[in-house]
């Protein structure tokens, strides 16, 4: 490895560089099953799974499926001396619409929902002519780097967890039952999770790059 | 990747003169501005990064004060009207005995804003100071920031749900206060400051001694 080969233009596209350290490695064919991590700071550069295409993008549309159940069934109802209330996950992101609070109305719906949503349709997106062959559709790179920026902020399974906090807290006021749409939520946060797990960004890259040629 | 083998000595794509893809880890000649591919912008470090980490963190930090001052609940059970702030909301949980639950919402909105605050102010200062921690400890406590983040959103989300859930006319009503508002940018502006800081920036004062 010498300084001069490095940076003529044939030997260089086969080296990556660690995302976090920077180190340099030397680009290679990693096979199923086995992961690769960084040399010098042990990030997991990258971990290939057998038939992981096909399983991310069924899990996707699984969850795409199971959210739109999760938003417009009933979700929890509420009951205390004869009165009654049903809610929906809308109704949840509806709660701060009036006046001052309506940013935040919005930015609970982005959360909970449409960057969740955004993202598993551009997964899906990046992923169909990778299971099925073929070319990637246009602008397949930017989805997917979109897809990548958006998940910190994607919090479907935070908002689960808020949900167990705010039945304990009225659990002395009134009694709860849970609608339909809670459980295909709880669903669509284990397949979210699972998803996420299987999905080997490197891999991705490189299959769309192969692909494009 | 072991491919060079461990006899190689280690070196960053800075000091062979090349700069890398953050999305898909490609190497590219220095001068290059996006990645052949995946399309992303490149920059052998990212421009501003800690400028915007403390910007983003003050701004967090400015905003927190009034998440904790001001009330987060507002609840009308039966002509009672009380206000809850965050820890007013934990201790209440407390003190009806649902240990856990108040502390996960202790944990969530004070304890993981607070580290927060402090771990992102330590990992930028400590680019600047050859007495930090070791690159490696740092890079934990970053990956840990990272992670633990986002979690403090409960506290916001929690409200949303009190909110829509408990109209029950004269019985319960539950309003949201201006402190959720607050805490949620708080948690935003945090998250785009741990976001801002390049990790590549941690590693940079080992750089020589590979
Ligand atoms: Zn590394
Ligand atoms: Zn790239």
């Amino acid at each position: 490895m010498t300084i001069a080969r490095e940076s003529s233009a044939a030997v260089q596209r086969r080296y990556i560089a660690c995302p976090h350290c920077d180190t340099l490695h030397v680009e290679a064919l990693i096979p199923e099953d086995y992961t690769a991590t960084c040399r010098h700071c042990g990030h997991v550069l990258a971990a290939p799974r057998r038939n992981s295409y096909a399983r991310v993008l069924s899990l996707a549309v699984t969850a795409l499926i199971l959210m739109l159940g999760a938003l417009f069934f009933p979700f929890i109802s509420l009951e205390a001396a004869g009165l009654s209330n049903r809610t929906s996950v809308v109704d949840a992101m509806l709660a701060f619409s009036d006046g001052l609070m309506l940013p935040l109305s919005i930015a609970v719906a982005l959360l909970i929902a449409l960057i969740p949503a955004a993202r598993l349709c551009a997964i899906a997106y990046t992923l169909v002519p990778l299971v099925f062959g073929g070319r990637p559709y246009r602008h397949a790179e930017t989805a997917f780097r979109m897809a990548e920026r958006l998940r910190p902020w994607s919090m479907a399974e935070i908002f689960i967890v808020g949900v167990a906090v705010a039945l304990v807290k009225v659990s002395g006021l009134a009694s709860v039952s849970f609608g339909p749409a809670f459980w295909a939520f709880a669903a669509l946060v284990i397949v979210t999770v699972l998803q996420d797990n299987a999905m080997c960004r490197y891999t991705i890259w490189k299959s769309l790059e192969n692909q494009r040629r | 990747m072991e491919i060079s083998g461990k006899s190689t000595p280690l070196r960053t794509a800075r000091q062979a003169g090349l700069v890398a893809c953050q999305h898909c880890y490609l190497v590219h000649e220095t001068g290059a501005v996006r990645c052949q591919r995946c399309g992303g912008k490149l920059a052998s470090r990212m421009p501003g990064s800690l400028q915007r980490v403390w910007a983003w963190l003050f701004a967090g930090l400015i905003v927190y004060v009034p998440a904790n001052v001001y009330p987060m609940l507002i609840t009308d059970t039966l002509g009672q009207h009380e206000e809850n702030t965050i820890v007013g909301g934990a201790v209440e949980l407390f003190n009806h005995g649902s240990y856990g639950i108040a502390a996960v919402v202790f944990v969530a909105s004070v304890m993981i804003p607070i580290s927060k605050f402090l771990a992102i102010g330590y990992l930028a200062l400590g680019v600047r100071s050859t007495v930090a921690m070791h690159p490696h400890r740092r890079h934990q406590l970053y990956e840990i920031v990272e992670f633990i983040g986002r979690w403090s959103m409960i506290d916001v989300f929690v409200v949303a749900i009190l909110a829509a859930l408990v109209q029950l006319g004269n019985v319960a009503i539950v309003h949201p206060g201006i402190a959720a508002v607050s805490f949620a940018l708080s948690v935003a502006f945090t998250m785009l400051s741990a976001q801002s800081l390049d990790p590549r920036l941690i590693w940079d004062a080992d750089e020589e001694i590979r």
